[in-house]
Formats: structure tokens, sequence, C-alpha cells
């Protein structure tokens, strides 16, 4: 292995302020069984969010930011960037961070730029927002992770795709709430998952190219990163993978090594499903939400033929304030209006008008 | 609507912005550039808290062209807690369970597609129910 494979910037860096969304319609799997597989199927969720009619990854991001802002005890004007990452811009031609730029205040003088990176593409952005603020180019960047995702009716992936995500600011190590101590990158061309231009749905490879892709790639990132900081999973709190049904995440922990009560807080697909870009960073949002200073945080991203970013983070003293000064991760979840499959039929345009 | 139109409301629209009359402290919103308590300039920008709650409200079941994909929906006449009385869509509430005096706060969301599912996506403030926040840190609310 070469060296300097970690990504550690000079200067050092950490999150500023935090924040989450997840609408408030919920259909359960047993629902979507029941309208496609007689109610015969294995669920690989509880149930996932829906957005309302009124919802997309502009406004739901606007509130995430709002929320991080609000943690954050900063300035809309001190940030320099706002970078969104997600597989369901609403626009094909028009960005979504200069919509949320301007909504939280924070133009004219900012970075603004829309990244599609599968569900990584919300912690490539943190990566890029730890170089901006770690080279000295800026204080401040805001990375987001927010996705509406759709899945075919009918098919395995309807179950579990979600609407929901996080907002990050990216600052300073001294001023924030728990410090990025650095990440690593490992990616490959290795695609299970694709969805071609004019495609309203994604195609998605067969059951057994899990190893291969997210397997391979979530335990690679986290045990590189581990193996050059000298770290095992004993020496971390809490540990929150991507998560795109609720036993991958589990046996991807397992293999490395963590315990199953090291991954309860940050485990969120079996009742909001898999929000893509949103996935890992909206679990760790839920434990930040409710963890101690001094704790170690391990954070590692997957996105299909995109590879997987794994976090190094340590929650400092300023968690206590800040973690209450926006709604909590588990309160957005807990305001729930559970659905039938027709409502969401309508909610999600998957009823053609002509 | 004409592109130049949605430029101009873009801050009152997706931030709540208005304007703070700089002789009375009087809060202005829409903003009109126009003290309407003391009648004397007033264009300084005032970023409002988005906090309020219900004065009146009606459900709209035939809904204008643009709005009529998400009809039913509710519209109330929102009394700022900085005093203006704002006309506002409702969301994240269902028609039956809106109150007056119910306290709400501001979001942005999607108000129409301008024209069909080719134009510009227009977003503005719409208010919901208070979500459950630390009392400590909203002394006001
Ligand atoms: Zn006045």
């Amino acid at each position: 292995m070469p060296n300097n494979t970690l990504l550690k910037p000079t200067r050092p860096v950490g999150i500023i302020g935090y924040g989450a969304y997840v609408p408030r319609y919920r259909i359960p799997a047993r629902e979507i069984a029941r309208v496609w597989a007689g109610g015969k199927a294995a669920l690989p969720v509880k149930e996932k969010a829906v957005p309302g009619l009124d919802e997309d990854v502009i406004t739901m991001s606007i509130e995430a930011a709002r929320n991080a802002l609000a943690r954050g005890q900063i300035q809309p004007s001190d940030l320099r960037a706002i970078w969104v990452g997600s597989e369901s811009h609403p626009y094909a031609v028009k960005p979504t961070s200069t919509v949320v730029a301007e909504a939280i205040g924070a133009v004219p003088h900012v970075q603004a730029g829309d990244w599609e990176f599968a569900c990584k593409a919300g912690t490539e952005a943190m990566v890029a927002a730890m170089g901006f603020v770690g080279s000295g180019m800026a204080d401040y960047a805001m990375a987001i992770g927010m996705d509406t995702a759709q899945g075919k009716p009918g098919d395995a992936l309807e179950y579990t795709a979600a609407a929901g995500g996080a907002a990050f600011i990216i600052g300073p190590a001294e001023n924030s709430l728990a410090t990025i101590n650095c990440s690593y990158s490992y990616v490959t061309d290795t695609p299970d998952f694709w969805r071609r231009e004019y495609q309203k749905y994604p195609e998605h490879g067969v059951r057994f190219t899990g190893e291969p892709a997210y397997f391979q790639h979530i335990t690679s990132s986290s045990k590189t990163l581990m193996e050059e900081l000298g770290t095992t999973a004993k020496d971390y709190q809490w540990a929150v993978f991507h998560q795109p049904n609720t036993k991958f995440p589990q046996r991807a922990a397992q293999m490395l090594g963590f315990t199953p009560e090291q991954i309860a807080p940050g485990l969120l697909v079996p009742v909001i499903g898999n929000t893509y870009s949103g996935a890992s960073i909206i679990g760790l949002t839920a434990i930040l939400d409710i963890a101690k200073p001094g704790d170690r945080i391990l954070l590692a991203s997957f996105g299909s033929g995109a590879g997987s970013d794994a976090f190094d983070i340590t929650v400092t003293d300023k968690i206590s304030v800040r973690a209450g000064l926006a709604t909590k991760t588990q309160d957005y979840i807990a305001r729930r209006i559970e659905i039938d499959y027709a409502t969401y039929a309508r909610y999600r345009g998957k009823i053609t008008m002509k | 609507m004409e592109i130049p139109r949605h430029w101009r409301l873009k801050k009152q629209r997706y931030g709540l912005v208005g304007e703070v009359c700089p002789h009375c402290d009087y809060k202005i919103f829409p903003p009109r550039d126009v003290c309407p308590n003391c009648g004397d300039e007033a264009k300084d920008l005032f970023t409002f808290s988005g906090k309020g709650q219900v004065y009146s409200f009606t459900t709209i079941y035939e809904a204008p062209t643009g709005y009529d994909s998400s009809a039913p929906y509710t519209v109330a006449l929102v009394k700022l807690d900085e005093g203006p009385i704002i006309t506002a869509q409702l969301t994240d509430v269902e028609g039956s369970s809106v109150e007056i005096g119910m306290p709400v706060e501001m979001v942005t969301r999607k108000m129409r597609d301008d024209g069909d599912e080719r134009g510009i996506l227009v977003y503005s403030y719409k208010f919901r129910p208070s979500l459950l926040v630390p009392q400590a840190h909203h002394p006001a609310g």
C-alpha cells in the first residue's frame, strides 16, 4: 500500500453543525407486498419514508441545511460552499444547490454545486468540504446528501427506496462539535445499480452482487482506515454504514468486529428505508443526537459503482449544547403518518395522467 | 408567470424576508417599501422567524390551475410572531386537524409547477404545525 492513502487536511477540521430531514409519510413494506406479492415476500425493512406532494430534494435539503445552521451557530453568509449530493435532483438541468443557498441566505459569496455519485454523493461532498476548509481556502462549507429515491413498482427496490438525508457544516476543528480526524476512499468500477438518462426507474444486478459490490467496498474502506490509524472496532463507541436494507449493514458491522449495540443508534433503515445519498449520514445525525464528548465514530458510505468513503470522527464537548438546537432525527422519525399504496402512488407520481 | 417576476420574489418566498421600518420598528410582510404604520419609507430587510399561529383557515377542494395536483389543501391567515398577518398554504397537516390558534412554523416547499411538467418549479413558504423542539432554545415559541 502506498503512503498517504488517508485523507487528512493540514488544518484540522470537523463538523460545526448538522441537520437531518425525514418526510412524515410512511408506507409499510407489508403494504407493498400486499399489492405486488399477495402479501408473501421477505420484507427488507419495516417501512420507508415517502415525501409529500410539495417535497423534493430541494425542499428537504433546505430544511436539513437550516437545522445544520441552527446547530452550527454561524451566519449563512459565513458559508463559502453549498454542495448537494443526490440521485434525485428535481431538475435534469438547473442546480439544486443554488436554490438551497438562496433559501438559507448564503448567496452570493459562495460556491454552489450539485453532486451525483450513486449513494455516496453526500460523503463525497463532505470529503471535498474537508479539503476546502482544511486547505484554508474557506472557513465553512456545507455538504448535503439527500434523496427521494424511486423503485420500479413491484421491483425489490420499491420496498426500500425512500426519502430523507442530512446536511453538515464542515469547519475548523476548534469550533467543531465533532472533529473529523481523517477519511479514506476506496473506489473501483463495480456497478450493480444504475439508471440511464431519461429512465424514471433504476436497474440493478441480482442478489449475489452484494459480495463484490457492497461488502467488498465498505469493508475495505473501513478496514484500511482502521489499519492505517492503528485502531480496531473496540476503539469506537459507534459505527454507521450505508444501509440499503436491514441485513447488509448488520453483516458488514459483524465482519468488521462491531457489535449490534455499536450500530444500533445509526441503523435507521428499518424505519425510514434506504435514503440513498442520505443513508449513512442521516444515521450519523442520529448518533450525534445521543453522543457524549469523547465518543469515537466510524462512518462508511457506499455507492454502487462508486465505492466507499470511511471517516474517523471524535465528538467534542460542544455536542452537549448544539445537539439540542434543532429537531432531532428520532423526532422526525416519530412524526409518522402511515399511508396506503394508492396514496403512495399518487404522492410519488406513479399514476400517469396522460 | 414571467421568469423575472420569480427572481424578484425569491427572497420573500424562499426565506420569509420582509422589511422593518427604521422609524417605528414595524415589521412588514410582504415587503412594500413604505411603512403601513407610520407612512415613512421602510426598505431595511428583515428575516422573519417563521413562527406564528393560525388566525383563520379554509380548505380548498377546487384548486386553480397549477395548484390542482395538490388539492385538497388548506389555506390560512397566519399571524406571525412579529406582527403581520399573511396568507399561506398549510402543509404536513390534514385539513380536519387544523385549529384557530394552532402554533405553526414556516417551511420552504414546492408551490406549483409553472405551466406543466416542462415549466420552472416554484418554491415558496408554507406553514406546518410546529415540531416539538426543546423549550429552552425557543423561549418566544
Ligand atoms: Zn414605521
